[in-house]
């Protein structure tokens, strides 16, 4: 596909068939979740019509066939983000829950009095909070890498933060807020020289559904990310780590399937990674329409859909830095940028625009976005307004949204007053 | 836009009735709304159990400070015991339009501050 080409998928999702407030939806808040394609939905109906049982359990056919897809999506996930195993997948509620497997069994295990983990000022609160609340457990610190003027990661004084003492570093691999994509590569491979021990967390909620990825290449230690922002169901998401790393760590939740022997006298034997990892019924049927999202997207492939998420973000910068007394986050460009745009509009309360944005069928989050210590600290505003595109936004969802924030801002600015 | 927020709510934020702070108050309180940062102060005088006198300042969204500037003029010579009793249901009333559940948080933050300063009264 040539820059300035989109991918028009409006048809194979359902719900741009409603209308909001008597228009067309223009959805643009996949950054929250994504819309869910039709062969998702029918992926989910039809395990619970044809297939439905529990996995690892029984012995009889339906409980196969369960275990087969099952697994075999773990297979999938494994393959769609470069990992060596399937073993070093494991699935989770969500990205949320990825993190805090992390923070309570490794982070247990490893985080000492005295040590300190390193994050920065962009994180979301699920990649901030766990760590917070680890090293108050601990008495560890805490630091936080500063953006630059233009919303991105400083470079400099992140590297400066790390230390002997530095035992994880935990980043984004693209902003929830201001759409900046963190060079990981280069930053994995900088920070082992600075200290060869510390394990790298990237949280991939925002990037792995606008971006090939490749954690291998990535460099990474951990990787936890979300179904539900790449088209699939909500109740799912992944946490990759390697093998070896996940042999070391203890369980996190306790009770069936993460067992290998139970007896009321000897020790409990855990499972293999990564059924150990895995307690209790897990999101099956999730996991099922993950797998018909992974499909989906890979059809697509990955890289068109970055291109499309490139183009358009570029065609949508370029629309917005013209609306009169606005104040885009983060890069200026589409350069190094996934399609996550939070901005705001002088005298134009965050909250108004969205509630007039909605009356004209365009949806757009206001608020935090989980990212108050960015927001607060970084950005010097309580709130914004932000929209983030996917495949199925065209360019005339970006005119039809570019028209409505222009007739806002007249009526905020001229005829109200 | 006219069409949704209504003549009211747009005349009272862009022109909000009592204005300011009342120096020598029997009653004050301040809050904010964590999730965007809109705040309101209230601060009023009590006479013979009835409220005298009541003034607002705030930053924030059309809704939450026309809010209360609505709020300020309907609780005159209300009693404290008649404001316990409003809830989110009365603020749209107030303002006369019906409010998604997030937006009622954004209605109800005057409320919520007038009903503490109440209780703290001195």
């Amino acid at each position: 596909m040539k820059k300035g080409q989109y991918i028009n998928l409006k048809r194979e999702f359902r719900i741009f068939r409603r209308r909001i407030n008597g228009k067309p939806l223009i959805y643009l808040d996949s950054a929250a979740t994504s819309q869910k394609p039709e062969q998702v939905i029918r992926a989910v109906s039809d395990f619970y019509a044809k297939h439905n049982a529990n996995v690892h359990r029984g012995v009889y056919q339906l409980a196969e066939e369960a275990t087969a897809m099952y697994e075999g999506v773990r297979k999938k996930v494994a393959e769609f983000i470069g990992a060596e195993l399937p073993e070093e997948i494991i699935f989770t509620r969500g990205t949320t829950e990825s993190i805090n497997l992390v923070a309570y069994t490794w982070g247990e295990a490893n985080i000492k009095r005295g040590d300190n983990i390193v994050a920065t000022i962009m994180e979301h609160h699920s990649n901030f909070i766990p760590w917070q609340e680890l090293c108050k457990r601990k008495n560890a610190q805490l630091r936080l890498a500063p953006i630059t003027r233009e919303g991105k990661l400083d470079v400099k004084k992140f590297y400066e933060l790390i230390d002997r003492k530095t035992k994880l570093v935990a980043i984004t691999h693209a902003s929830n807020v201001l759409g900046t994509i963190n060079p990981i590569a280069n930053i994995a491979r900088n920070l082992r020289i600075k200290n060869n021990k510390l394990r790298i967390l990237v949280d991939g909620a925002q990037a792995v559904s606008h971006m090939p990825i490749n954690v291998g290449k990535l460099g990474c230690d951990f990787y936890p990310f979300s179904g539900h922002k790449m088209l699939g169901p909500t109740g799912v998401g992944v946490l990759y780590a390697k093998k070896d790393i996940l042999e070391k760590m203890p369980p996190f939740l306790f009770g069936g399937n993460m067992i290998r022997r139970v007896s009321t006298t000897a020790r409990t034997a855990w499972n293999d990674v990564p059924w150990k990892f895995e307690a209790g019924t897990a999101s099956i049927a999730q996991v099922i329409g993950l797998g018909a999202a992974i499909n989906y997207l890979q059809k697509i492939g990955m890289r068109r859909i970055a291109e499309h998420d490139h183009s358009i973000t570029s065609y949508v910068l370029n629309k917005m830095k013209d609306i009169r007394g606005i104040e885009i986050y983060g890069p200026r460009t589409a350069q190094d940028r996934v399609g996550v745009i939070a901005f705001n509009i002088k005298g134009i309360h965050p909250h108004d625009l969205a509630t007039l944005l909605d009356k004209e069928g365009i949806a757009v989050r206001a608020g935090h976005h989980c990212a108050m210590p960015l927001h607060r600290e970084a950005l010097g505003t309580e709130a914004s307004v932000r929209i983030s595109l996917y495949i199925y936004n065209s360019e005339e969802d970006v005119d039809i949204f570019i028209k409505a924030l222009e007739k806002i801002c007249a009526a905020f600015t001229e005829k109200l007053y | 836009m006219r069409g949704f927020y209504g003549e009211v709510i747009l005349d009272h934020y862009r022109f909000p009735r009592n204005r300011g702070k009342i120096a020598r108050a029997d009653f004050h309180a301040e809050e904010e709304n964590d999730f965007c940062g809109d705040m309101v102060e209230v601060s009023g005088i009590v006479k013979k159990g009835k409220i005298k006198e009541i003034k607002f300042r705030g930053k924030g969204c059309v809704i939450s400070q026309a809010a209360a500037s609505l709020l300020t003029c309907y609780a005159a010579k209300k009693s404290a015991a008649q404001i316990k009793k409003m809830g989110a249901e009365d603020m749209q009333k107030l303002l006369g339009i019906n409010l998604s559940l997030t937006r009622l948080k954004c209605a109800e933050l005057s409320l919520v501050t007038l009903k503490k300063a109440l209780a703290l009264k001195k």
